[in-house]
């Protein structure tokens, strides 16, 4: 692909992408561990299938970033061989949607080794993988499913939602002894911003407030970060003064940086990308009703999507989604 | 056939305004059952009919004020019309449901209810949107058992949600959230007065939080009310009884030694304070001296026939209230502890039963909490004495030739000169305190 050329981390005027700093992040990682490689469907010499990877192949040659053969199942066997054998493998698979053709190798084999071998056997692996809708690629690409594998013991779910997280989640969950998994949001990997040269590390136990405020929390992570913020400003202008909670790990959660927040603004959104049935926003909810039923002002208010196939048309697409007049119009109802 | 007529809530009272009915035509009483809600000059009260059988008609619309004696419903008495047994489908008002109906209750609950024979129609729900829950059901008080003539072995009727929201009388309860919920609890707001401004007229806890302070400005109208009430009766006391006072001091140390070594038995909750002691005393005190306990009616002393102790409580927004806590006198003290806690607290909220309201037959007044430490008091007619108590305070006292530090009491006696004389009442206040230096005789 002519157009493909080997991008700079830190352009000159100081900013940088969300797909940049993942790279960042993944350099790091294979430039301190040789135990560390990159494997996946067209991480090589495509780059990656959402330009994650470019132009690494060339900087650490096809030993440590690897084209797999289409088989989720069988990349993701191997990468938990290659971490059983010792190696800190990190497998790319395209969308959260394929994942599935690797579930099995996921929940029987990564989630649980370690269980049934007594804790003799771990498996250090981190899976990369794309979810999320906002980008016309249709239902069998836009799913979130994130919240299927927070539902698994045995693994560690994380979601980056700002460049800073997508920077450093990778090392720290390299650190991990069990398997991770990190969900990128399709919709954030052109979100440009600038690294705080202060952060060297993210604490991956900790939800992250993004925005201080007194009347509502809003739970959000992942994609639906920025909407919430965005949300938050517009709410803002009307005088509400809105909490934004970056779950950033979807397991486990932090239940103590939720509680908190709601306890002192007694009204709660859960934006999450997933249908609401069974879904993840239905445990924070769950969670919330359980630990400060008694601080609660208001029910609970969930902003979901749409119980349907991610549609393909860009109008259907975005009545689907979670979408900040929706948090908004929650927000409203919560403190009205 | 009986009436249920507006009943007299004390010696001053001459009407009263119907502010909310606990009951519909059609409904089953008993006797004792709360079925109405009576707004006198100084509170709210709850009031008890005083026959069983079913409601046939309300006589009288809420909010009206109608004179004492007045009929406010007719009651069909099982006793006369055994035949006029209606069966619990046709019990049912004939009009259509309550618009809005309380949540139904849990299969749990309902269960609950049967085992402990709690009728469900009467329990306050304080689930959410009112929702009854296992403790209300656990702390109301059980149904008396119903008349025998209803089969025992009626096929109990499978009943669905829906029918079951139809059968529970219109609404009595408030929509509020768990917070506003906790704060009104904890500041004092009854719920039913506060204006909810949420979705559907849900209590928010800014409501409350306004309720709780609009009360300083809004109390000036009910306590107006209360005010010209605790005039009145203040006046009529100071014209017609020529008082005599006496004063004593009591050495409280035997009594608080006592107390704080129950205390280390007892639960935090059910912990004494000194006026449970006080107050079992004077009505032994009172037992012993029946010349002062008991009523002046018709230019006569008429000694009541069991002690029931007026406990004077000041309400927030100004006045007082006297209710009664009956059988002082044979409770024992942590039992006083409870009454008094529990018969303050709903003093003060505006939930007094009418039997409370009742005329006391001897009044205590203590203000030892307001830090003064005598008061001499103002006899409620148409009794004929008042013991005032003051603070607890650390003075020299001589004890068998020695000078000593001791916790002592001042209680004092207002009493009524055309019913006793001055020897009758330091009979009652050395009775007082001959009891506090033997407090594990109390």
């Amino acid at each position: 692909m002519s157009t493909r050329t080997r991008p700079r981390a830190h352009p000159d005027d100081g900013t940088t992408t969300f797909r940049e700093a993942l790279r960042e992040g993944l350099r790091e990682a294979l430039a301190s561990d040789d135990r560390v490689f990159l494997m996946g469907e067209d991480v090589g010499r495509y780059g990656g299938c959402f330009g994650v990877s470019l132009g690494l192949l060339e900087e650490f040659g096809p030993d440590r970033v690897r084209d797999t053969p289409l088989s989720e199942s069988a990349f993701v066997g191997a990468g938990i061989g290659a971490a059983l054998a010792g190696m800190r493998p990190v497998v790319e698979i395209m969308t959260v949607n394929f994942s599935l053709l690797a579930l099995d190798q996921i929940l029987n084999n990564a989630a649980t080794l370690r269980h049934m071998s007594g804790g003799q056997l771990g498996v250090p692996l981190v899976i990369r993988m794309t979810t999320g809708a906002g980008r016309q690629l249709a239902a069998q690409h836009s799913h979130s499913l994130e919240g299927w594998y927070a539902h698994i013991p045995g693994l560690r779910v994380l979601a980056p939602a700002t460049i800073d997280d997508a920077r450093h989640l990778l090392s720290a969950a390299l650190t991990d002894p069990d398997p991770v998994l990190l969900f990128e949001h399709g919709s954030l990997y052109n979100a440009a911003g600038t690294l705080d040269p202060a952060v060297h590390e993210v604490d991956l136990d900790r939800a992250a407030v993004r925005r201080a405020g007194d009347d509502v929390t809003v739970v959000a992570y992942g994609g639906c970060v920025p909407k919430a913020l965005e949300a938050a400003e517009e709410l803002a202008g009307a005088g509400i003064s809105a909490e934004v909670v970056d779950l950033r790990s979807l397991r486990p959660l932090d239940d103590a940086t939720i509680v908190g927040s709601v306890r002192r603004t007694h009204r709660a959104v859960v934006v999450d990308e997933g249908w609401r049935s069974g879904s993840l926003s239905a445990e924070i909810e769950s969670r919330i009703c359980e630990q400060v039923f008694f601080d609660l002002d208001a029910p609970v208010e969930r902003v979901c999507s749409a119980e349907v196939p991610i549609p393909y048309a860009r109008r259907l697409e975005e009545a689907a989604l979670p979408q900040p007049a929706g948090i908004v119009a929650a927000a409203r109802r919560a403190v009205s | 056939m009986a009436e249920f007529t507006m009943p007299s809530l004390g010696a001053d009272m001459d009407e009263g305004m119907l502010s909310e009915w606990l009951v519909h035509p059609g409904d089953r009483v008993t006797r004792g059952d709360v079925i109405a809600v009576v707004e006198t000059a100084k509170s709210a009260i709850e009031v008890e009919c005083f026959h069983s059988g079913t409601v046939e008609a309300l006589l009288v619309d809420e909010g009206t004020t109608v004179p004492v004696g007045t009929p406010l419903a007719r009651i069909g008495t099982t006793s006369e019309s055994p035949s006029a047994e209606i069966s619990p489908a046709e019990s049912r008002p004939p009009e259509s449901p309550p618009a809005e109906s309380p949540p139904p209750s849990t299969p749990l609950v309902r269960r609950l209810a049967q085992d402990l024979h709690v009728d469900l129609t009467v329990v306050h729900g304080s689930g959410p949107g009112g929702r009854i829950t296992r403790a209300d059901v656990e702390h109301a008080e059980p149904a008396p058992a119903r008349d025998k003539t209803v089969p025992t072995t009626r096929p109990v009727k499978p009943v669905r949600g829906d029918d079951w929201a139809k059968e529970r009388p219109a609404p009595l309860r408030v929509k509020a959230s768990p917070l506003a919920r906790r704060l009104a609890t904890e500041v004092g707001v009854d719920l039913a007065d506060v204006t909810g401004t949420g979705r559907d007229g849900t209590i928010r806890a800014d409501d409350v939080r306004s309720a709780a302070a609009a009360e300083g400005a809004q109390r000036p109208a009910v306590p107006d009310m209360a005010r010209a009430a605790t005039a009145r009766l203040m006046s009529r006391s100071k014209r017609e009884i020529p008082h005599f006072y006496l004063a004593t001091t009591v050495d409280m140390a035997a009594a608080l030694e006592w107390m704080h070594a129950c205390n280390r038995e007892l639960s935090l909750s059910a912990r004494l304070v000194p006026a449970a002691l006080t107050f079992k005393a004077i009505a032994l005190a009172a037992r012993k001296v029946p010349a002062l306990n008991g009523h002046w009616v018709d230019d006569g002393f008429v000694p009541a026939d069991e002690v029931r102790l007026g406990v004077a409580v000041s309400l927030r927004g100004g006045g007082l209230v006297a209710p009664a806590l009956a059988h002082a006198d044979t409770l024992s003290v942590t039992e006083v502890m409870a009454a008094l806690k529990d018969l303050v607290a709903r003093a003060r909220g505006g939930r007094l039963r009418a039997s409370e309201t009742v005329d006391p037959s001897l009044t205590v007044t203590n203000l030892g909490d307001q830090g003064v430490e005598a008061v001499f008091g103002v006899v409620y007619p148409p009794q004929v004495a008042l013991v005032g108590l003051g603070r607890i305070v650390e003075r020299p006292v001589a004890v068998n030739g020695l000078l000593g530090v001791r916790p002592v009491l001042t209680a004092t006696l207002s009493a009524d000169h055309r019913a006793a004389d001055g020897a009758t009442g330091a009979r009652l206040l050395t009775a007082l305190d001959r009891l506090l230096q033997h407090p594990e005789e109390l």
